[in-house]
Protein backbone atom coordinates (compact mmCIF):
# COMPACT_ATOMS: atom_id res chain seq x y z
CA UNK A 1 0.00 0.00 0.00
CA UNK A 2 1.26 3.04 -1.08
CA UNK A 3 0.08 7.15 -0.55
CA UNK A 4 -1.14 7.59 -4.08
CA UNK A 5 -3.23 4.48 -3.48
CA UNK A 6 -4.75 5.29 -0.35
CA UNK A 7 -5.71 8.69 -1.55
CA UNK A 8 -7.68 7.16 -4.57
CA UNK A 9 -9.51 4.57 -2.35
CA UNK A 10 -10.41 7.54 0.03
CA UNK A 11 -11.95 9.42 -2.86
CA UNK A 12 -13.62 6.58 -4.28
CA UNK A 13 -15.13 5.48 -1.11
CA UNK A 14 -16.14 9.37 -0.48
CA UNK A 15 -17.62 9.23 -3.73
CA UNK A 16 -20.03 6.07 -2.89
CA UNK A 17 -20.80 7.73 0.38
CA UNK A 18 -21.62 10.93 -1.15
CA UNK A 19 -24.17 9.33 -4.18
CA UNK A 20 -25.87 7.54 -1.35
CA UNK A 21 -26.91 10.58 0.28
CA UNK A 22 -28.04 11.92 -2.90
CA UNK A 23 -29.84 8.64 -3.84
CA UNK A 24 -31.70 8.99 -0.54
CA UNK A 25 -32.59 12.31 -1.57
CA UNK A 26 -33.90 10.90 -4.88
CA UNK A 27 -35.98 8.10 -3.64
CA UNK A 28 -37.67 10.30 -0.91
CA UNK A 29 -38.39 12.96 -3.36
CA UNK A 30 -39.60 10.04 -5.82
CA UNK A 31 -42.43 8.85 -3.54
CA UNK A 32 -42.89 12.55 -1.64
CA UNK A 33 -43.16 15.73 -3.93
CA UNK A 34 -44.91 13.81 -6.84
CA UNK A 35 -48.64 14.67 -7.63
CA UNK A 36 -49.80 11.54 -6.27
CA UNK A 37 -50.57 12.14 -2.17
CA UNK A 38 -50.08 9.42 -0.23
CA UNK A 39 -52.97 9.73 1.93
CA UNK A 40 -55.51 9.97 -1.13
CA UNK A 41 -53.96 6.62 -2.33
CA UNK A 42 -54.29 4.74 0.88
CA UNK A 43 -58.15 5.83 1.49
CA UNK A 44 -58.74 5.68 -2.58
CA UNK A 45 -61.49 7.76 -4.29
CA UNK A 46 -64.35 7.39 -2.05
CA UNK A 47 -62.23 9.67 0.65
CA UNK A 48 -63.84 12.50 2.70
CA UNK A 49 -62.42 15.52 3.43
CA UNK A 50 -62.40 14.85 7.13
CA UNK A 51 -61.12 11.57 6.97
CA UNK A 52 -57.92 12.86 4.52
CA UNK A 53 -57.40 15.40 6.61
CA UNK A 54 -57.08 13.39 10.06
CA UNK A 55 -54.87 10.93 8.01
CA UNK A 56 -52.35 13.34 6.63
CA UNK A 57 -52.23 14.56 10.12
CA UNK A 58 -51.70 11.25 11.66
CA UNK A 59 -48.51 10.34 8.90
CA UNK A 60 -47.15 13.77 9.58
CA UNK A 61 -47.63 14.60 5.85
CA UNK A 62 -48.26 18.44 6.94
CA UNK A 63 -44.74 19.19 7.84
CA UNK A 64 -42.50 20.38 5.03
CA UNK A 65 -41.01 17.93 2.67
CA UNK A 66 -37.52 19.01 3.80
CA UNK A 67 -38.03 18.31 7.71
CA UNK A 68 -39.89 14.82 7.15
CA UNK A 69 -37.06 13.85 4.50
CA UNK A 70 -34.27 14.81 7.74
CA UNK A 71 -36.39 12.61 10.04
CA UNK A 72 -36.50 9.92 8.18
CA UNK A 73 -32.54 10.24 7.05
CA UNK A 74 -31.83 10.68 11.07
CA UNK A 75 -33.90 7.43 11.31
CA UNK A 76 -32.33 6.01 8.89
CA UNK A 77 -28.89 6.73 10.72
CA UNK A 78 -29.71 5.40 13.60
CA UNK A 79 -30.84 2.27 11.98
CA UNK A 80 -34.77 3.11 12.68
CA UNK A 81 -36.29 2.74 9.04
CA UNK A 82 -39.80 3.43 9.96
CA UNK A 83 -43.15 1.78 10.42
CA UNK A 84 -44.91 0.00 7.66
CA UNK A 85 -48.59 2.02 6.60
CA UNK A 86 -50.17 -1.15 5.97
CA UNK A 87 -50.00 -2.94 9.20
CA UNK A 88 -47.73 -0.80 11.92
CA UNK A 89 -44.89 -3.11 11.94
CA UNK A 90 -41.50 -1.97 12.05
CA UNK A 91 -39.51 -2.29 8.90
CA UNK A 92 -36.48 -3.29 10.45
CA UNK A 93 -38.12 -6.44 11.59
CA UNK A 94 -40.28 -7.32 9.15
CA UNK A 95 -36.74 -7.09 6.60
CA UNK A 96 -34.06 -8.76 8.54
CA UNK A 97 -34.83 -11.96 8.08
CA UNK A 98 -36.16 -11.48 4.25
CA UNK A 99 -32.42 -9.46 3.43
CA UNK A 100 -30.57 -12.68 4.65
CA UNK A 101 -32.76 -14.86 2.06
CA UNK A 102 -32.44 -12.54 -0.27
CA UNK A 103 -28.21 -12.58 0.19
CA UNK A 104 -28.41 -16.44 0.44
CA UNK A 105 -30.32 -16.87 -2.87
CA UNK A 106 -28.24 -13.94 -4.94
CA UNK A 107 -24.85 -14.95 -3.53
CA UNK A 108 -25.50 -18.98 -4.34
CA UNK A 109 -26.08 -17.51 -7.61
CA UNK A 110 -23.04 -15.81 -7.66
CA UNK A 111 -20.81 -18.24 -6.31
CA UNK A 112 -22.37 -20.72 -9.60
CA UNK A 113 -22.39 -18.15 -12.64
CA UNK A 114 -19.01 -16.27 -12.10
CA UNK A 115 -16.65 -19.24 -12.57
CA UNK A 116 -18.83 -20.83 -14.98
CA UNK A 117 -18.87 -17.43 -17.18
CA UNK A 118 -15.31 -16.79 -16.39
CA UNK A 119 -14.59 -20.62 -17.92
CA UNK A 120 -17.24 -20.38 -20.86
CA UNK A 121 -15.46 -16.78 -21.40
CA UNK A 122 -12.13 -18.64 -21.92
CA UNK A 123 -13.43 -21.69 -24.02
CA UNK A 124 -14.84 -19.13 -26.12
CA UNK A 125 -11.67 -17.59 -26.45
CA UNK A 126 -9.67 -20.61 -27.20
CA UNK A 127 -12.06 -21.94 -29.74
CA UNK A 128 -12.64 -18.52 -31.38
CA UNK A 129 -15.37 -18.68 -34.45
CA UNK A 130 -15.50 -22.54 -34.25
CA UNK A 131 -18.51 -24.00 -33.03
CA UNK A 132 -18.11 -23.74 -28.87
CA UNK A 133 -18.12 -20.63 -29.54
CA UNK A 134 -20.82 -20.14 -31.86
CA UNK A 135 -23.25 -22.01 -30.19
CA UNK A 136 -22.08 -20.13 -26.30
CA UNK A 137 -22.94 -16.69 -28.04
CA UNK A 138 -26.61 -17.96 -29.84
CA UNK A 139 -27.54 -19.11 -26.34
CA UNK A 140 -26.37 -15.83 -24.92
CA UNK A 141 -28.67 -13.91 -27.70
CA UNK A 142 -31.40 -16.17 -26.96
CA UNK A 143 -31.04 -15.41 -23.12
CA UNK A 144 -30.92 -12.13 -23.28
CA UNK A 145 -34.02 -11.90 -25.28
CA UNK A 146 -36.32 -13.70 -22.43
CA UNK A 147 -37.14 -11.65 -19.38
CA UNK A 148 -36.38 -12.99 -16.38
CA UNK A 149 -39.41 -13.67 -15.36
CA UNK A 150 -40.07 -15.78 -18.28
CA UNK A 151 -36.71 -18.03 -18.29
CA UNK A 152 -38.73 -18.80 -15.10
CA UNK A 153 -41.77 -20.33 -15.90
CA UNK A 154 -40.06 -22.29 -18.52
CA UNK A 155 -37.65 -23.91 -16.40
CA UNK A 156 -40.99 -24.23 -13.81
CA UNK A 157 -42.78 -26.18 -16.37
CA UNK A 158 -40.82 -27.97 -17.75
CA UNK A 159 -37.98 -29.20 -15.10
CA UNK A 160 -40.10 -28.59 -12.15
CA UNK A 161 -43.39 -29.72 -13.17
CA UNK A 162 -42.87 -32.03 -16.07
CA UNK A 163 -39.60 -33.31 -15.22
CA UNK A 164 -40.25 -33.17 -11.43
CA UNK A 165 -36.34 -32.99 -10.71
CA UNK A 166 -36.52 -29.47 -8.35
CA UNK A 167 -39.65 -28.09 -6.30
CA UNK A 168 -41.50 -25.86 -8.92
CA UNK A 169 -41.95 -23.02 -5.95
CA UNK A 170 -39.26 -21.95 -3.49
CA UNK A 171 -40.57 -21.95 0.12
CA UNK A 172 -37.92 -21.97 2.76
CA UNK A 173 -38.91 -22.52 6.55
CA UNK A 174 -37.16 -22.45 10.10
CA UNK A 175 -36.65 -26.14 10.80
CA UNK A 176 -35.02 -26.48 7.04
CA UNK A 177 -30.88 -27.62 7.05
CA UNK A 178 -28.71 -25.48 4.42
CA UNK A 179 -29.00 -28.93 2.05
CA UNK A 180 -32.67 -28.33 2.28
CA UNK A 181 -32.44 -24.86 1.84
CA UNK A 182 -30.20 -25.02 -1.16
CA UNK A 183 -32.48 -27.75 -2.82
CA UNK A 184 -35.36 -25.30 -2.73
CA UNK A 185 -33.61 -22.58 -4.46
CA UNK A 186 -32.48 -24.67 -7.18
CA UNK A 187 -34.86 -23.27 -10.17
CA UNK A 188 -34.44 -19.74 -8.73
CA UNK A 189 -30.75 -19.91 -8.64
CA UNK A 190 -30.31 -21.52 -12.11
CA UNK A 191 -32.83 -18.58 -13.29
CA UNK A 192 -30.88 -15.89 -12.29
CA UNK A 193 -27.49 -17.65 -12.85
CA UNK A 194 -28.64 -18.00 -17.05
CA UNK A 195 -29.74 -14.62 -16.69
CA UNK A 196 -26.04 -12.89 -15.55
CA UNK A 197 -24.40 -15.82 -17.53
CA UNK A 198 -24.60 -14.77 -21.36
CA UNK A 199 -23.66 -10.82 -20.52
CA UNK A 200 -20.58 -11.96 -18.09
CA UNK A 201 -18.95 -14.25 -20.61
CA UNK A 202 -19.35 -12.21 -23.46
CA UNK A 203 -17.51 -9.25 -21.72
CA UNK A 204 -14.99 -11.78 -20.65
CA UNK A 205 -14.33 -13.02 -23.96
CA UNK A 206 -14.20 -9.47 -25.42
CA UNK A 207 -11.74 -8.52 -22.48
CA UNK A 208 -9.54 -11.66 -22.94
CA UNK A 209 -9.54 -10.99 -27.03
CA UNK A 210 -8.82 -7.36 -26.47
CA UNK A 211 -5.92 -8.18 -24.50
CA UNK A 212 -4.88 -11.08 -26.26
CA UNK A 213 -4.21 -8.39 -29.51
CA UNK A 214 -1.11 -7.27 -27.17
CA UNK A 215 2.09 -7.79 -28.65
CA UNK A 216 3.62 -9.44 -25.48
CA UNK A 217 1.29 -11.73 -26.51
CA UNK A 218 2.81 -12.82 -30.28
CA UNK A 219 5.60 -13.34 -27.41
CA UNK A 220 4.67 -15.88 -25.39
CA UNK A 221 3.49 -17.34 -28.41
CA UNK A 222 6.56 -17.52 -30.48
CA UNK A 223 8.60 -18.97 -27.88
CA UNK A 224 6.17 -22.08 -27.47
CA UNK A 225 3.92 -21.83 -25.18
CA UNK A 226 0.60 -23.39 -25.46
CA UNK A 227 -2.31 -21.59 -26.20
CA UNK A 228 -4.06 -22.24 -22.52
CA UNK A 229 -0.60 -21.44 -21.01
CA UNK A 230 -0.18 -18.25 -22.54
CA UNK A 231 -4.12 -16.94 -22.00
CA UNK A 232 -3.74 -18.60 -18.16
CA UNK A 233 -0.16 -16.95 -17.40
CA UNK A 234 -0.51 -14.06 -19.82
CA UNK A 235 -3.76 -13.18 -21.12
CA UNK A 236 -5.86 -13.54 -17.70
CA UNK A 237 -3.93 -11.13 -15.44
CA UNK A 238 -3.93 -8.52 -17.72
CA UNK A 239 -7.73 -9.05 -18.00
CA UNK A 240 -8.59 -9.21 -14.56
CA UNK A 241 -9.68 -5.74 -14.22
CA UNK A 242 -12.17 -5.70 -17.10
CA UNK A 243 -13.22 -9.02 -16.08
CA UNK A 244 -13.78 -8.02 -12.45
CA UNK A 245 -15.82 -4.66 -13.43
CA UNK A 246 -18.17 -7.18 -15.60
CA UNK A 247 -18.69 -9.41 -13.05
CA UNK A 248 -19.42 -6.34 -10.24
CA UNK A 249 -21.81 -5.06 -12.73
CA UNK A 250 -23.12 -8.54 -13.43
CA UNK A 251 -23.96 -8.67 -9.78
CA UNK A 252 -25.25 -5.35 -9.20
CA UNK A 253 -27.94 -6.33 -12.16
CA UNK A 254 -28.79 -9.98 -10.04
CA UNK A 255 -29.88 -7.65 -7.11
CA UNK A 256 -32.55 -6.50 -9.51
CA UNK A 257 -33.30 -9.68 -11.33
CA UNK A 258 -33.59 -10.86 -7.65
CA UNK A 259 -36.75 -8.51 -7.19
CA UNK A 260 -38.63 -10.85 -10.01
CA UNK A 261 -37.21 -14.31 -9.73
CA UNK A 262 -38.68 -13.65 -5.66
CA UNK A 263 -42.18 -12.83 -7.31
CA UNK A 264 -42.11 -15.96 -9.73
CA UNK A 265 -41.01 -18.96 -7.37
CA UNK A 266 -42.81 -17.15 -4.18
CA UNK A 267 -39.42 -16.94 -2.40
CA UNK A 268 -39.77 -14.87 1.19
CA UNK A 269 -37.08 -12.52 0.23
CA UNK A 270 -36.64 -8.59 0.00
CA UNK A 271 -37.78 -8.21 -4.04
CA UNK A 272 -41.33 -10.21 -3.10
CA UNK A 273 -41.95 -7.43 0.03
CA UNK A 274 -40.83 -4.67 -2.08
CA UNK A 275 -43.29 -5.69 -5.24
CA UNK A 276 -46.12 -6.47 -2.55
CA UNK A 277 -46.02 -3.15 -1.13
CA UNK A 278 -45.98 -1.22 -4.06
CA UNK A 279 -49.05 -2.82 -5.06
CA UNK A 280 -50.38 -1.55 -1.44
CA UNK A 281 -48.73 1.77 -1.84
CA UNK A 282 -47.06 1.80 1.36
CA UNK A 283 -44.33 3.87 1.13
CA UNK A 284 -42.10 3.65 4.20
CA UNK A 285 -41.63 0.18 3.38
CA UNK A 286 -40.58 1.09 -0.71
CA UNK A 287 -38.50 3.68 0.39
CA UNK A 288 -36.80 1.66 2.82
CA UNK A 289 -36.14 -1.25 0.26
CA UNK A 290 -35.51 0.55 -2.62
CA UNK A 291 -33.05 2.76 -0.16
CA UNK A 292 -31.19 -1.05 0.69
CA UNK A 293 -31.83 -2.00 -3.10
CA UNK A 294 -29.49 1.31 -4.33
CA UNK A 295 -26.82 0.95 -1.70
CA UNK A 296 -26.25 -2.21 -2.38
CA UNK A 297 -25.90 -1.71 -6.12
CA UNK A 298 -23.36 1.43 -5.53
CA UNK A 299 -21.28 -1.01 -3.23
CA UNK A 300 -20.52 -3.60 -5.68
CA UNK A 301 -20.09 -0.92 -8.25
CA UNK A 302 -17.83 0.96 -5.26
CA UNK A 303 -15.90 -1.94 -5.20
CA UNK A 304 -15.53 -2.64 -8.90
CA UNK A 305 -13.49 0.47 -8.59
CA UNK A 306 -11.64 -0.59 -6.09
CA UNK A 307 -10.40 -3.96 -7.68
CA UNK A 308 -9.38 -2.37 -11.12
CA UNK A 309 -7.72 0.48 -8.96
CA UNK A 310 -5.60 -2.17 -6.79
CA UNK A 311 -5.49 -4.79 -10.16
CA UNK A 312 -3.42 -1.58 -11.59
CA UNK A 313 -0.06 -2.28 -11.34
CA UNK A 314 1.16 1.17 -12.10
CA UNK A 315 -0.62 2.61 -9.29
CA UNK A 316 0.91 -0.02 -6.94
CA UNK A 317 4.27 0.70 -7.96
CA UNK A 318 4.91 4.13 -8.11
CA UNK A 319 8.27 5.80 -10.21
CA UNK B 1 -30.05 -0.57 -52.76
CA UNK B 2 -27.80 -3.26 -51.64
CA UNK B 3 -28.97 -6.82 -50.94
CA UNK B 4 -30.66 -7.58 -47.45
CA UNK B 5 -28.84 -10.48 -45.40
CA UNK B 6 -31.05 -13.29 -44.77
CA UNK B 7 -30.49 -12.56 -41.24
CA UNK B 8 -32.03 -8.93 -41.22
CA UNK B 9 -34.42 -9.78 -44.13
CA UNK B 10 -36.01 -12.32 -41.43
CA UNK B 11 -35.47 -9.52 -38.95
CA UNK B 12 -37.27 -7.17 -40.77
CA UNK B 13 -39.89 -9.78 -41.74
CA UNK B 14 -41.20 -10.59 -38.41
CA UNK B 15 -40.48 -7.14 -36.74
CA UNK B 16 -43.30 -6.01 -39.90
CA UNK B 17 -45.84 -8.90 -39.07
CA UNK B 18 -45.72 -8.09 -35.15
CA UNK B 19 -45.97 -4.31 -36.01
CA UNK B 20 -48.96 -5.32 -38.32
CA UNK B 21 -50.61 -7.45 -36.12
CA UNK B 22 -50.47 -4.52 -33.27
CA UNK B 23 -52.12 -2.14 -35.68
CA UNK B 24 -54.83 -4.90 -37.29
CA UNK B 25 -55.80 -6.87 -34.20
CA UNK B 26 -59.03 -5.98 -34.18
CA UNK B 27 -59.53 -7.56 -38.02
CA UNK B 28 -57.39 -10.43 -37.07
CA UNK B 29 -58.38 -11.67 -33.82
CA UNK B 30 -61.05 -14.32 -33.73
CA UNK B 31 -62.80 -13.43 -30.91
CA UNK B 32 -63.33 -10.34 -28.35
CA UNK B 33 -60.71 -9.64 -26.13
CA UNK B 34 -62.78 -9.96 -23.22
CA UNK B 35 -65.42 -12.32 -24.73
CA UNK B 36 -65.41 -15.95 -22.92
CA UNK B 37 -65.67 -18.66 -25.67
CA UNK B 38 -65.24 -21.88 -23.82
CA UNK B 39 -64.02 -23.68 -20.69
CA UNK B 40 -61.19 -22.76 -18.26
CA UNK B 41 -57.48 -23.97 -19.99
CA UNK B 42 -58.91 -25.96 -22.81
CA UNK B 43 -55.98 -27.26 -24.97
CA UNK B 44 -55.22 -26.35 -28.22
CA UNK B 45 -57.98 -26.97 -30.72
CA UNK B 46 -59.08 -25.85 -34.18
CA UNK B 47 -61.71 -23.41 -32.89
CA UNK B 48 -58.71 -21.73 -30.28
CA UNK B 49 -55.01 -22.52 -32.08
CA UNK B 50 -53.74 -21.57 -28.38
CA UNK B 51 -56.56 -23.08 -26.14
CA UNK B 52 -58.37 -21.00 -23.39
CA UNK B 53 -56.83 -18.95 -20.87
CA UNK B 54 -57.46 -18.72 -17.01
CA UNK B 55 -61.30 -17.60 -17.24
CA UNK B 56 -61.91 -19.43 -20.52
CA UNK B 57 -61.09 -16.66 -23.23
CA UNK B 58 -59.13 -17.16 -26.38
CA UNK B 59 -56.05 -17.48 -25.87
CA UNK B 60 -55.00 -16.03 -29.28
CA UNK B 61 -56.97 -13.45 -29.04
CA UNK B 62 -55.82 -12.06 -26.04
CA UNK B 63 -52.22 -12.65 -27.55
CA UNK B 64 -52.99 -10.36 -30.44
CA UNK B 65 -54.44 -7.90 -28.42
CA UNK B 66 -51.59 -8.28 -25.74
CA UNK B 67 -48.85 -7.56 -28.09
CA UNK B 68 -50.74 -4.56 -29.50
CA UNK B 69 -50.60 -3.09 -25.85
CA UNK B 70 -47.09 -4.40 -25.40
CA UNK B 71 -45.92 -2.64 -28.57
CA UNK B 72 -47.71 0.62 -28.58
CA UNK B 73 -46.52 1.34 -24.84
CA UNK B 74 -43.04 0.11 -25.63
CA UNK B 75 -42.79 2.44 -28.80
CA UNK B 76 -44.24 5.24 -27.36
CA UNK B 77 -41.67 4.71 -24.55
CA UNK B 78 -39.13 4.70 -26.77
CA UNK B 79 -40.04 7.67 -29.01
CA UNK B 80 -40.45 9.82 -24.89
CA UNK B 81 -37.10 8.24 -24.30
CA UNK B 82 -35.26 9.12 -27.89
CA UNK B 83 -36.66 12.73 -27.81
CA UNK B 84 -36.06 13.91 -24.30
CA UNK B 85 -32.48 11.49 -23.82
CA UNK B 86 -31.15 12.89 -27.73
CA UNK B 87 -31.90 16.64 -27.58
CA UNK B 88 -30.85 17.20 -23.68
CA UNK B 89 -27.93 15.18 -24.80
CA UNK B 90 -26.77 16.97 -28.07
CA UNK B 91 -27.51 20.44 -25.93
CA UNK B 92 -25.64 19.39 -23.39
CA UNK B 93 -22.37 18.47 -25.58
CA UNK B 94 -22.96 21.84 -27.51
CA UNK B 95 -23.34 23.88 -24.74
CA UNK B 96 -20.90 22.20 -22.40
CA UNK B 97 -20.20 24.16 -19.46
CA UNK B 98 -21.78 23.95 -16.02
CA UNK B 99 -25.34 22.73 -17.57
CA UNK B 100 -23.28 19.63 -19.25
CA UNK B 101 -21.78 19.33 -15.70
CA UNK B 102 -25.07 19.50 -14.01
CA UNK B 103 -27.11 17.32 -16.50
CA UNK B 104 -24.86 14.63 -16.52
CA UNK B 105 -23.96 14.62 -12.76
CA UNK B 106 -27.71 14.58 -12.73
CA UNK B 107 -27.85 11.43 -15.35
CA UNK B 108 -25.33 9.58 -13.23
CA UNK B 109 -27.04 10.01 -9.91
CA UNK B 110 -30.35 8.30 -11.56
CA UNK B 111 -28.07 5.78 -13.44
CA UNK B 112 -26.79 4.77 -9.57
CA UNK B 113 -30.12 3.40 -9.00
CA UNK B 114 -31.64 0.36 -10.66
CA UNK B 115 -33.78 1.30 -13.05
CA UNK B 116 -36.64 -1.69 -12.15
CA UNK B 117 -36.38 -0.01 -8.55
CA UNK B 118 -36.84 3.29 -8.98
CA UNK B 119 -39.96 2.21 -11.41
CA UNK B 120 -41.09 0.51 -8.36
CA UNK B 121 -40.60 3.36 -5.70
CA UNK B 122 -42.21 6.24 -8.40
CA UNK B 123 -45.27 3.96 -9.36
CA UNK B 124 -45.68 3.36 -5.34
CA UNK B 125 -47.07 6.71 -5.28
CA UNK B 126 -48.29 7.41 -9.02
CA UNK B 127 -52.00 5.74 -10.19
CA UNK B 128 -50.58 3.22 -12.92
CA UNK B 129 -52.57 4.22 -16.02
CA UNK B 130 -50.66 3.60 -19.69
CA UNK B 131 -49.90 7.61 -19.74
CA UNK B 132 -48.04 7.77 -16.53
CA UNK B 133 -46.56 4.24 -17.50
CA UNK B 134 -45.10 5.62 -20.90
CA UNK B 135 -43.72 8.78 -19.38
CA UNK B 136 -42.20 6.93 -16.17
CA UNK B 137 -40.84 4.09 -18.35
CA UNK B 138 -39.54 6.68 -20.87
CA UNK B 139 -37.97 9.55 -18.55
CA UNK B 140 -35.85 6.59 -16.73
CA UNK B 141 -34.58 5.55 -19.92
CA UNK B 142 -33.86 8.49 -21.43
CA UNK B 143 -30.96 8.21 -18.93
CA UNK B 144 -29.10 5.67 -21.64
CA UNK B 145 -30.17 7.45 -24.75
CA UNK B 146 -28.53 11.10 -23.02
CA UNK B 147 -25.01 9.07 -22.38
CA UNK B 148 -25.15 7.73 -25.47
CA UNK B 149 -25.63 10.91 -27.69
CA UNK B 150 -23.64 13.11 -25.56
CA UNK B 151 -20.88 10.54 -26.10
CA UNK B 152 -21.65 10.68 -29.72
CA UNK B 153 -22.00 14.85 -30.24
CA UNK B 154 -18.92 15.73 -28.21
CA UNK B 155 -16.90 13.96 -30.88
CA UNK B 156 -18.81 16.03 -33.65
CA UNK B 157 -18.99 19.46 -32.00
CA UNK B 158 -15.09 19.47 -32.11
CA UNK B 159 -15.06 19.06 -36.39
CA UNK B 160 -14.27 21.88 -38.69
CA UNK B 161 -17.76 21.79 -40.27
CA UNK B 162 -19.15 22.44 -36.98
CA UNK B 163 -16.74 25.08 -36.42
CA UNK B 164 -17.82 27.23 -39.68
CA UNK B 165 -20.89 26.92 -38.47
CA UNK B 166 -20.60 28.75 -35.66
CA UNK B 167 -18.22 31.04 -37.20
CA UNK B 168 -21.27 31.93 -39.86
CA UNK B 169 -23.21 32.86 -36.83
CA UNK B 170 -25.87 30.05 -37.09
CA UNK B 171 -28.07 29.44 -33.68
CA UNK B 172 -27.80 26.76 -31.43
CA UNK B 173 -31.21 24.97 -32.81
CA UNK B 174 -29.63 25.03 -36.05
CA UNK B 175 -25.92 23.46 -34.90
CA UNK B 176 -28.07 20.63 -33.06
CA UNK B 177 -30.63 19.80 -35.47
CA UNK B 178 -28.89 20.67 -39.33
CA UNK B 179 -24.99 20.19 -38.61
CA UNK B 180 -24.78 17.36 -35.41
CA UNK B 181 -28.07 15.27 -35.39
CA UNK B 182 -27.52 14.19 -38.73
CA UNK B 183 -23.96 12.89 -37.97
CA UNK B 184 -24.91 11.19 -34.76
CA UNK B 185 -27.85 9.52 -36.54
CA UNK B 186 -26.98 6.26 -37.42
CA UNK B 187 -25.48 4.84 -33.69
CA UNK B 188 -28.94 6.02 -32.40
CA UNK B 189 -30.90 4.67 -34.80
CA UNK B 190 -29.09 1.07 -34.03
CA UNK B 191 -29.27 1.80 -30.16
CA UNK B 192 -33.20 2.68 -30.71
CA UNK B 193 -33.51 -0.83 -31.54
CA UNK B 194 -31.90 -1.88 -28.60
CA UNK B 195 -34.33 0.16 -26.20
CA UNK B 196 -37.28 -0.83 -27.78
CA UNK B 197 -36.86 -4.79 -26.57
CA UNK B 198 -35.53 -3.33 -23.14
CA UNK B 199 -38.89 -1.50 -22.81
CA UNK B 200 -40.68 -4.09 -24.37
CA UNK B 201 -39.25 -6.82 -21.87
CA UNK B 202 -39.50 -3.79 -19.10
CA UNK B 203 -43.34 -3.06 -19.36
CA UNK B 204 -43.23 -7.23 -19.62
CA UNK B 205 -41.91 -7.17 -16.48
CA UNK B 206 -43.95 -4.69 -14.53
CA UNK B 207 -47.45 -6.09 -15.54
CA UNK B 208 -45.97 -9.21 -14.77
CA UNK B 209 -45.32 -7.89 -11.27
CA UNK B 210 -48.79 -6.38 -11.36
CA UNK B 211 -48.04 -2.33 -11.78
CA UNK B 212 -48.30 -2.33 -15.09
CA UNK B 213 -50.65 -2.46 -17.92
CA UNK B 214 -54.36 -3.32 -15.49
CA UNK B 215 -56.73 -6.17 -16.61
CA UNK B 216 -58.78 -6.26 -18.04
CA UNK B 217 -56.17 -4.56 -20.63
CA UNK B 218 -54.28 -7.21 -21.80
CA UNK B 219 -50.12 -7.06 -22.45
CA UNK B 220 -48.02 -10.18 -23.00
CA UNK B 221 -46.68 -9.69 -19.36
CA UNK B 222 -50.51 -9.50 -17.95
CA UNK B 223 -50.99 -13.18 -20.04
CA UNK B 224 -48.22 -14.43 -18.03
CA UNK B 225 -49.89 -13.70 -14.55
CA UNK B 226 -52.71 -14.46 -15.71
CA UNK B 227 -52.11 -17.79 -16.56
CA UNK B 228 -48.98 -18.65 -14.26
CA UNK B 229 -51.39 -20.98 -11.69
CA UNK B 230 -51.76 -23.43 -14.24
CA UNK B 231 -47.56 -23.90 -14.84
CA UNK B 232 -48.21 -26.00 -11.86
CA UNK B 233 -51.07 -28.12 -13.23
CA UNK B 234 -48.59 -28.89 -16.31
CA UNK B 235 -50.51 -26.48 -18.25
CA UNK B 236 -48.06 -23.92 -20.80
CA UNK B 237 -50.33 -21.39 -21.45
CA UNK B 238 -48.44 -19.04 -19.33
CA UNK B 239 -44.86 -19.61 -22.57
CA UNK B 240 -46.91 -18.37 -25.28
CA UNK B 241 -45.93 -14.66 -24.15
CA UNK B 242 -42.21 -15.79 -23.63
CA UNK B 243 -42.62 -16.82 -27.38
CA UNK B 244 -43.64 -13.63 -28.18
CA UNK B 245 -41.46 -11.47 -26.49
CA UNK B 246 -37.91 -13.95 -27.81
CA UNK B 247 -39.42 -13.76 -31.38
CA UNK B 248 -39.91 -9.98 -31.49
CA UNK B 249 -36.82 -9.27 -29.72
CA UNK B 250 -34.30 -11.44 -31.77
CA UNK B 251 -36.17 -9.91 -34.79
CA UNK B 252 -35.38 -6.24 -33.83
CA UNK B 253 -31.79 -6.98 -32.75
CA UNK B 254 -31.02 -8.75 -36.16
CA UNK B 255 -32.07 -5.22 -37.77
CA UNK B 256 -30.62 -3.16 -35.80
CA UNK B 257 -27.53 -4.94 -35.88
CA UNK B 258 -28.16 -4.51 -40.29
CA UNK B 259 -28.79 -1.36 -39.95
CA UNK B 260 -25.66 -0.65 -37.72
CA UNK B 261 -23.24 -2.60 -39.73
CA UNK B 262 -24.66 -0.82 -42.98
CA UNK B 263 -24.21 2.59 -41.47
CA UNK B 264 -21.13 2.25 -40.05
CA UNK B 265 -19.88 0.40 -43.62
CA UNK B 266 -21.32 3.51 -45.33
CA UNK B 267 -18.83 5.82 -43.51
CA UNK B 268 -15.80 3.57 -44.61
CA UNK B 269 -16.20 4.47 -47.86
CA UNK B 270 -16.64 1.16 -49.99
CA UNK B 271 -20.54 0.66 -50.11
Amino acid sequence: MNRIILRILAQRIALSLLLLLLVSVLIFAGTQILPGDVAASILGQSATPEALANLREELGLNAPAWQRYFDWLGGLLQGDLGRSLTNGRDIGEAIGQRLSNTLFLATTAAVIAVPLAIFLGLVSVLYRDRWPDKLISALSLAAVSVPEFLIGYILMFWVGVQLGWAPSVAILNDTMTFWERLHAITLPVAVLTMVVLAHMMRMTRAAILNVMQSPYIETAELKGLGTFAVIWRHALPNAISPVVNVVMLNLAYLVVGVVVVEVVFVYPGMGQFLVDHVSKRDVPVVQACGLIFASVYILLNMVADIVSILANPRLRHPK
Amino acid sequence: MTRIPIPALFGLVFTGLFFAMAVLAPLIAPYGPAEIVGDVWEPASADHLMGTDNIGRDLLTRMIYGGRTTILVATLATVISFVTGACLGLFAAVIGGWVDQALSRFVDLMMSIPTLIFALVVLSVMPVTLPVLIVVMGLLDATRVYRLSRAVAVDITVMDFVEAARLRGEGRGWIVFREILPNALSPLVAEMGLRFIFMVLFVSTLSFLGLGVQPPAADWGGIVKENKDGIVYGIGAALWPAAAIATLAISVNLVADWVLGRTTSLKGGRG
